[in-house]
């Protein structure tokens, strides 16, 4: 075309075309870079004028939404940032006693509870002037009692251990159900045979978890479970993932004496049974014959051959079979605050002194197991479990360190790495190090029923009445044992000056921890504390510094 | 022989004569001459023993470990084979199905459309028969099993095999004894 011009021109055209050829205007360089990539460049020139009103207007108009918009997104801005650095108001006594007239929503409760959470997560940033941490905290136990339905004693119990944060996690947690799960019987059948049986039913199912070979973990099933009669004829039993755990701690061995004392309705005896292929004896006790009926009744389905059920009371057990088995399994009953998700009428109906009611049962029976055990054993060497389905520290790390105190026992990895350990210190107690290899599980962490589980070894049948050492300069004794920094005095006065002093502490025969490291020498009863318990090392957190209190006892040589 | 057991009917005690005798005519019934296998085993000898009336199949090892634990408290140990009654006769219960299979002598099938029919407890009917061994006498104590090989219960043929394969569809051709749908229909109160 004629009038395109040329892309390399100058002010002055140097060819032959220079007399017809004219530089753009500066209006024509304008409209070309308006219209973009059109064709037609040449329409153009004509209508330029009229175009380039058109186009600046329109130009102009985008430009002023997005200024528009921008402004817009910086006042949000703002806002939110003036929102989140504003400091939440805490609601006092008088302005919550008001609140009692009207029938306050789940919803605001629900937005208290989240604001009240924030605060706490940053306390000192953002507490408000003159209110103090203690309020913040019950304001939280009351609001998330109302909103879950729970006993405010329970919900403040349960503050104390965990976080505020994860309280409102295990609450939320305990309100939905676990996965429903099966045992294969693998006495009778196989894990894939089992599951390609209930898959031709129409059972939707997955394994378990890596660390069960016979767990199934039922996602759909159209027709019920307990029913089939791949069920009625013992292939599988109906048992929670939680409880598989103590079972696998146990790890029993063919052809072995083995005591479980807490045995109804019969699933851990039963996978006891199965482990040990129908070898050996397993002795199946609990208190009440009534639900032995249901434990007899599984051990015939499920093929159990080896088994013998009994209605002892396990506290008598220590004294009319002492050193008898080689592995005992205690299943402690307890207050069930871990399987809440189960029966939430433990929400209203368990209250703090119930559950330290079960504690002293509890340090009972396992005083007992533990006099039952035969240490002296060639297949293993006294081993015994003691779980739990609670979270409580009463029924759970107490009653373990109450039995250190006791007997001569040690406690031992569990193999169960995949739960979290057990305190080894909480609120004013101290307990021993070793508790750091005891394992817990959680509904709102693992999917699991909260559970406890303790691997316990005998060493000898010493009890601390029969030892009557004198102190004779044992430095070397307890320097092995102990790793950790002595604990600073102020810290023992503040332990000791601490909280609600539990009725527990007032039985147990601990010495006040003031007068610890003196006493230390003198009282050489109770505990004694393997070189193994050195292994904490490499469990512990590096804030546990505190001194292990307990009186310990000279190492006594092993028979 | 009834009367002086009472006095110490409440221990663990071997059989008498009469009632080994009782027990095993029963057995024979659908084990027929194998009782001899279910004593003399390759692992271990096993025997009977007798719990307030009922009878309980062990070995040799568990009966010792049970001796220690005192009669009051001793529920149950091994695997039940059923019950005496109070006239003196046997009655097998379900909880012996895994040794009355193993040994079976008369075996038969129920299709999967009547399985769940015979674990309510109904006998089978000619509809609802898949296979039968063949020259089973009549009355003849039978082991139940579904399509899957899995043993379901026991009874008593109703007709010899022959006769059986002249029945109209309605005819029952097992009378149910017993079947593991007892499991979950309250054997847990028969258990002691």
């Amino acid at each position: 075309d004629e009038k395109e011009k040329e892309p390399s021109k100058g002010p002055l055209f140097s060819d032959e075309n220079s007399k017809w050829l004219k530089p753009k205007t500066e209006k024509k360089k304008k409209a070309q870079l308006m219209s973009s990539d059109e064709e037609g460049d040449d329409d153009e020139d004509d209508e330029m004028d009229e175009e380039e009103l058109e186009v600046e207007r329109q130009s102009r108009l985008v430009d002023e939404e997005i200024r528009l918009e921008q402004e817009e997104a910086q006042e949000e801005m703002r806002r939110t940032i003036a929102q989140e650095t504003s400091i939440y108001h805490l609601p006092t006594e008088e302005e919550l006693d008001l609140e009692a007239n009207r029938v306050v929503p789940p919803s605001e409760i629900r937005d208290r509870v989240e604001s009240v959470l924030g605060v706490l997560a940053d306390f000192k940033n953002r507490r408000e002037e003159g209110r103090s941490r203690t309020e913040y905290t019950d304001l939280l136990v009351s609001d998330l009692s109302e909103l879950y339905g729970y006993l405010p004693e329970l919900m403040e119990y349960f503050l104390s251990m965990f976080g505020p944060n994860e309280t409102l996690e295990f609450v939320d947690a305990s309100d939905r159900p676990r996965p429903l799960v099966v045992r294969t019987n693998t006495l009778k059948t196989r894990r894939k045979d089992l599951a390609s049986s209930l898959m031709k039913r129409g059972v939707s199912l997955d394994p378990l978890a890596p660390w069960s070979k016979v767990g199934l973990k039922i996602v759909e099933s159209p027709v019920p479970v307990g029913a089939t009669p791949e069920y009625l004829s013992g292939h599988y039993m109906l048992q929670s993932a939680a409880s598989m755990c103590p079972v696998l701690a146990l790890s029993p061995e063919p052809k072995e004496k083995i005591l479980d004392m807490s045995a109804a309705p019969g699933g851990k005896t039963s996978y006891i049974c199965q482990l040990m292929r129908n070898t050996g004896v397993v002795i199946a006790n609990d208190l009440k014959a009534e639900r032995q009926k249901a434990t007899v009744a599984n051990m015939h389905r499920l093929g159990v051959k080896n088994c013998i059920t009994c209605k002892h009371d396990g506290r008598q057990l220590g004294v009319k079979y002492p050193n008898s088995f080689d592995r005992i399994l205690l299943d402690a009953p307890c207050s069930g605050l871990g399987v809440i998700s189960r029966d939430p009428s433990v929400k209203v109906q368990r209250t703090i002194l119930d559950v330290q009611k079960c504690a002293h049962l509890q340090k009972e029976l396992l005083l007992a197991a533990i006099d039952a055990l035969n240490h002296k054993s060639k297949k293993s060497g006294g081993i015994m479990v003691y779980s739990t389905c609670s979270v409580s520290v009463f029924e759970n790390e107490e009653v373990i360190n109450y039995a250190l105190q006791k007997r001569d026992i040690k406690l031992v990895d569990t193999g169960l790495d995949f739960g979290k350990p057990g305190f080894t210190r909480y609120q004013n107690k101290r307990f021993h190090p070793s508790v750091a290899l005891t394992r817990r599980f959680y509904p709102h962490v693992h999917n699991m029923d909260g559970f406890y589980v303790a691997k316990i070894e005998k060493i000898s049948d010493r009890k601390p009445e029969d030892t009557i050492e004198q102190p004779e300069g044992k430095d070397d004794d307890d320097d092995d044992e102990e790793e950790k920094t002595p604990v600073s005095k102020k810290k023992q006065e503040r332990g000791k000056a601490g909280k609600k002093g539990k009725k527990k502490t007032a039985r147990r025969a601990l010495p006040d921890k003031a007068e610890e490291p003196a006493q230390k020498k003198a009282k050489k009863d109770h505990i004694s504390v393997p070189p193994s318990a050195q292994q904490q090392g490499k469990t512990k957190k590096k804030r546990i510094n505190a001194k292990v209190t307990m009186p310990r006892r000279r190492k006594v040589p092993v028979d | 022989v009834q009367q002086c057991s009472t006095a110490v009917s409440l221990t663990m005690r071997p059989l008498t004569e009469e009632e080994t005798k009782t027990l095993f005519i029963k057995l024979s019934e659908y084990i027929g001459k194998s009782i001899e296998k279910l004593i003399n085993r390759s692992d271990e000898r096993h025997c009977f023993r007798m719990i307030k009336d009922r009878v309980y199949y062990i070995s040799e090892s568990l009966m010792k470990a049970s001796t220690s634990i005192r009669r009051d408290d001793l529920l149950h140990v091994g695997v039940c084979f059923g019950k005496f009654t109070k006239s003196g006769k046997f009655r097998l219960h379900i909880t012996s199905l895994e040794y009355l299979s193993d040994f079976a002598k008369y075996k038969v099938w129920v299709k999967p459309s009547s399985e769940m029919s015979w674990l309510y407890g109904n006998h089978i009917t000619k509809s609802g028969l898949a296979r039968m061994t063949e020259s089973t006498p009549q009355y003849a104590g039978v082991i139940v099993y579904n399509m899957a090989n899995i043993a379901m219960g026991f009874g008593v043929a109703a007709q010899s095999t022959e006769q059986c394969q002249q029945l109209d569809p309605s005819g029952n051709v097992v009378l149910h004894q017993s079947d593991i749908g007892e499991y979950l229909r309250g054997i847990e109160d028969d258990m002691v």
